[in-house]
């Protein structure tokens, strides 16, 4: 609680005590860091910015390694974004470092839509973390945060004046996402141009309603150095990872033919400038802002778009359970319809599959009884063949029965005569 | 073997550089050195935070329990080295006894080093002191308490708009005291830490530790030990939370050897060997407090304030909050495990105290 909240609560009836000895909580905020030590610390940085400005050139000499990834083209066809994870070590401090830049951007003909993925790259982060917060099961304390903290905007060093599309992303991310705008390449522009070119850069800014990042200026022992530095803002800064000996030193620099630009030094640049209030002074409070003031709000813009209130329009707390009540009853509802128009379907199916079925049993009826038919034909017709049959064998028979009488008389007859015959033979 | 050994990046991982001495002033870069110049800052993270923690201050709420007379409120005060316990004053035998425990939370501000503490101490009375101390008259008022804080923590936590810090009145650690019978755990004892100690972490310590001897104490110590272990009472801290290696060698050592503390309290101090010191006189000497040899009330003492505090709070918030969140959540309908809060329905709050997870 801030002094003020203390205040009150000692107000509300809570004492001052004071200590008669040493008891030993002093060490409360070495327990708590100490835990963040073991567990490691996450740092999300986003940068943005056309294609060339050296983004990636810029990462590596804050971070002093070299990080992968070849160069992008110019030939991109929408905005992406590229995102990489380090994982960093200094004394016993472990830092889990993300760095996402984009690709192609600024580099379309219809420049409409290009800060579109870049918003919707933040929201995603935020719904991850609200999705895990919202859980019944839920491991928050061991949660890598993906979330963005801190946006580095590359400006080109035109000496003019912020591009339009530079106004238009700005003016989208701001409420999202801390924006830090840095001048990149600037070795490009002269000193009085650069000064001309920083004032009407931050009047742009105002000018347009853009909120950048302001360095925190509440704590006494850093808002001296935090205050002068925002007086300092857009940073106009230069990367290199080259080193060059300078003197008896071994300094980052850049050669040109006309002189050798040092990056950490402060008169020719304000890499140093940026390099202490991103990572040695801020680090923790642009993580600090991120949860608890882009993240709050974007929690409360999408539990509010999902139909949650607090209070309802008489400004009387809705109670938690009667805006749950009614949300569940939308949905078992929701459900009733649902399976009533399923049962519906079912049934609706059910007869046409029936009717299909008795036209099927008709005709199989119908066939039945063709064959039938046929095969009585048939049957009629063999049974007379096999009438006509019988009575041309009954025919036959008699024919032979007489023809056989016949010849059985003819032979008795013609018999004897043999017998007569053999007997005269004698 | 004579050359010098060049320090090669292909010996590590490529993005690990090789951590790095912090400098006396890191804000130049003097040295000649050029490991030096590579410095980048990141360590100074832990100045960062530690400043916005001493910023924001801390919160700590405590909780004793045990039976009438066991020197509970002595003991915070000794603890806390300040009047943040009022003695219960003895109760006139007209006045009659409490039906059931009574709840009560005061809240003091402290301050040390520049840290800023807002300790509640909530003490118990009443308890035990019942004739008859079944449930409702003993520890279902003390387990409500608990419920009623972790639930006033959630409904904050799921309101749309929240507060930038919301209030922790939760229980954080809760001393439970027991008699120096010097035989073993009274019934009552088991029942409650039993229940309790899956809802809020429980550090059970041995009151007036001074009515014992050496002996006696260890002995009394191992068979607490011993029945602890045997009614499954997983007491703080929880052999399940140890995160790693080093906190499990540690914890170990404390869990098997030092716990139950057998602790002594006093507010008076006494002159000892030209120093001062708290103590308790009697006619055969005077009792230190602080006295490792005497009894153990400093270990208690750099256990709870010096070396856990902050893991009390976290095994607070990580687990026993969690697990009250996720039962409450999952009441009505039994939803399978990672489904999400919208869409389902916040069950109204349970008459009865939630039961507590098998």
């Amino acid at each position: 609680m801030a002094a003020t909240d203390i205040a009150r609560q000692v107000g509300e009836g809570c004492r001052t005590l004071s200590l008669a000895g040493h008891v030993g909580f002093d060490s409360l905020p070495d327990q708590l860091v100490n835990k963040s030590i073991s567990q490691g610390f996450c740092f999300n940085i986003l940068c943005v910015g056309e294609t060339g400005l050296g983004k990636s050139t810029l990462m590596d000499t804050l971070f002093n390694t070299k990080f992968e990834g070849e160069p992008a083209t110019h030939t991109q066809p929408g905005v992406q974004l590229r995102s990489t994870r380090y994982d960093l070590q200094e004394s016993n401090v472990r830092l889990k470092l993300t760095i996402v830049s984009t690709v192609g951007f600024g580099d379309q003909i219809n420049k409409e839509d290009s800060y579109k993925p870049i918003v919707e790259f933040i929201d995603a982060q935020f719904e991850a973390y609200l999705q895990e917060e919202l859980k019944i099961r839920r491991v928050l304390h061991t949660y890598h945060d993906s979330r963005i903290h801190a946006c580095l905007y590359f400006i080109a060093p035109t000496g003019h004046s912020l591009k339009s599309l530079d106004l238009v992303t700005m003016k989208k991310l701001d409420s999202k996402v801390n924006i830090i705008p840095i001048i990149a390449k600037s070795d490009a522009i002269s000193k009085s141009e650069l000064t001309k070119f920083k004032i009407k850069i931050t009047s742009e800014l105002v000018s347009n309603g853009v909120q950048i990042y302001q360095f925190p200026t509440d704590d006494e022992s850093v808002a001296e150095i935090n205050g002068t530095m925002n007086g300092h803002l857009p940073f106009a800064v230069i990367g290199s990872t080259e080193e060059l000996k300078i003197g008896n030193k071994m300094m980052k620099a850049r050669q040109y033919p006309w002189g050798t630009v040092q990056v950490e030094n402060e008169a020719h640049c304000d890499f140093v400038k940026l390099r202490e209030m991103l990572i040695r002074v801020n680090m923790e409070d642009l993580r600090e802002q991120t949860h608890t003031r882009h993240y709050e709000l974007y929690r409360r813009c999408k539990l509010e778009e999902m139909g949650f209130k607090d209070t309802d329009p008489d400004s009387k707390p809705f109670s938690l359970q009667e805006t749950y009540e009614a949300k569940r009853n939308e949905f078992l509802g929701e459900l009733q319809k649902k399976e009533e128009e399923m049962r519906q379907m079912f049934v609706q199916r059910v007869k046409e599959k029936e009717a299909e079925l008795k036209e099927a049993e008709k005709e199989l009826h119908e066939k039945f009884d063709r064959l039938k038919k046929l095969h009585q034909d048939e049957k009629k017709k063999l049974e007379d063949k096999k009438k006509s049959l019988d009575d041309e064998v009954n025919a036959f028979k008699q024919r032979k029965a007489a023809a056989e009488l016949l010849q059985s008389q003819g032979s008795q007859a013609g018999g004897s005569q043999t017998l007569k015959r053999d007997k005269e033979k004698k | 073997a004579g050359l010098p050994e060049t320090r090669t990046d292909t010996a590590m991982s490529e993005l690990v550089p090789e951590p790095r001495p912090k400098p006396a002033v890191p804000m130049k870069p003097v040295s000649i050195n050029s490991n030096l110049l590579g410095y980048i800052g990141i360590d100074t993270i832990i100045e960062q935070m530690r400043k916005k923690t001493m910023k924001t201050g801390f919160d700590f709420n405590i909780m004793v329990v045990g039976q009438s007379g066991l020197g509970k409120s002595t003991l915070v005060n000794t603890l806390f080295k300040s009047q943040v316990s009022r003695k219960a004053t003895s109760w006139n035998r007209e006045e009659k006894i409490p039906k059931t425990v009574e709840i009560k939370a005061i809240g003091h501000v402290i301050e040390e080093g520049g840290v800023k503490m807002k300790l509640t101490v909530i003490d118990t009375p009443g308890f035990g002191d019942q004739i008859n101390n079944e449930n409702c008259h003993s520890w279902e008022p003390i387990e409500k308490y608990i419920n009623e804080q972790y639930e006033k923590f959630l409904k904050e936590e799921v309101n749309i708009a929240r507060k930038k810090r919301i209030p922790d009145t939760r229980v954080h650690c809760c001393l439970y005291f027991i008699s120096p019978t010097g035989h073993s755990l009274r019934p009552l004892d088991v029942e409650f830490m039993k229940h309790l100690s899956k809802v809020v972490n429980i550090i059970p310590v041995i009151a007036k530790a001074d009515t014992m001897t050496l002996e006696e104490k260890s002995e009394f110590k191992q068979r607490v030990r011993k029945e602890l272990e045997v009614n499954g009472i997983e007491f703080y801290p929880q052999k399940e939370f140890d995160e790693d290696l080093e906190d499990k060698t540690e914890n170990d050592k404390i869990r098997q050897e030092s716990m139950p503390f057998a602790v002594v309290g006093s507010d008076k101090e006494y002159q000892v060997n030209g120093k001062r010191v708290l103590g308790r006189k009697t006619p055969w000497g005077i009792i230190e407090v602080e006295n490792l040899n005497h009894c153990e009330f400093a270990l208690l003492r750099d256990f709870v304030i010096r070396t856990h505090l902050q893991d009390l709070k976290e095994v607070t918030h990580n687990i026993h909050y969690e697990t009250y969140r996720a039962k409450r959540l999952n009441d009505n309908g039994g939803l399978p495990p990672g489904e999400g809060l919208l869409g389902t329905v916040l069950p109204p709050v349970p008459a009865t105290p939630c039961p507590t997870a098998e």
